[in-house]
């Protein structure tokens, strides 16, 4: 019983979290429900027996990736006039078509999964120890690339964030 | 009877969040939003790979689940220098103010 019933609390949790990132007009408080519904992942992942996936999601996710949102946000110091320019923008016009094609698209989504449920999740945990003999294993040249990944991504925020110099 | 819990639930709740983090990518003018949008979407991917590996019981789930999170990192840094980038020039986070396509 226990599992199961966090995994649909949680499941609730993540998507009520969800919807109000993409529809509040205050980035900070968006980003708070943003850490929420990744905490709700992170207790799904838990539940579904994948203890070392839910501590990277809090770690990496909800605590490195999340600040780094934050700090942009206190550096750009958004004003009460761009929560208003949102509430604008969010106007039932704007959303109403995009919103149902994503229904659209998600009802497909449903009818291919299929909802007879006679394949259950084996809930035994998978610990750390099975991840790393796994990831260093085979493989461990993803891991080389992801390492190289890492620092592209390094050089190109860099070369991205330098006060730029030539005016325009 | 509440006990084991099926797979499809999981790549369900997958399925809502992505369509969630798109629905926000498509809606939103704000840079900001449209980052945190594929954020989510990012997510779900991985939530897709763990149900997927812990369904037949291999590891293989949460090794992909840590390449996604290498990309959302490469993916956030990235888009948020550019965030930081377009506010310097233009005093604003609207995507349309960035159409002029030049150097």
């Amino acid at each position: 019983m226990g599992t199961a019933l966090a995994f649909y609390l949680a499941s609730a949790i993540a998507v009520i979290a969800s919807a109000r990132v993409i529809t509040s007009a205050n980035p900070v408080h968006a980003l708070l429900y943003l850490v929420v519904s990744l905490l709700a992942v992170a207790m799904i992942f838990f539940s579904l027996g994948a203890p070392f996936a839910a501590a990277l999601e809090m770690i990496v996710y909800a605590g490195a990736i999340m600040v780094l949102f934050v700090f942009v946000v206190m550096m750009l110091n958004l004003g009460s006039a761009v929560i208003e320019q949102e509430k604008q923008w969010l106007s039932p016009r704007a959303w109403a078509g995009p919103a149902i094609l994503s229904l659209m698209l998600l009802v497909e989504l449903f009818r291919s999964i299929g909802m007879e449920s006679d394949h259950m999740v084996n809930t035994a945990t998978i610990g750390p120890k099975a991840v790393g003999v796994s990831l260093f294993g085979p493989y461990v040249l993803a891991v080389e690339l992801a390492s190289m990944l890492l620092l592209s991504a390094m050089v190109a925020a860099w070369h991205l964030g330098r006060p730029n110099d030539h005016k325009e | 009877m509440l006990e084991a819990i099926p797979m499809e639930h999981g790549l369900a709740l997958a399925g809502v969040l992505f369509s969630l983090g798109l629905a926000g990518v498509l809606i939103r003018r704000n840079l900001l939003f449209i980052l945190m949008s594929i954020e989510i979407m990012m997510n779900s991917a991985g939530l897709a790979f763990v149900v997927a590996g812990s369904r037949w019981h291999q590891p293989d789930g949460q090794i992909m689940f840590i390449f996604v999170l290498t990309l959302a990192a490469a993916e956030a840094a990235i888009g948020l220098a550019l965030v930081l980038q377009l506010y310097h020039r233009y005093h604003s986070l609207d995507v349309d103010a960035a159409s002029e396509m030049r150097g």
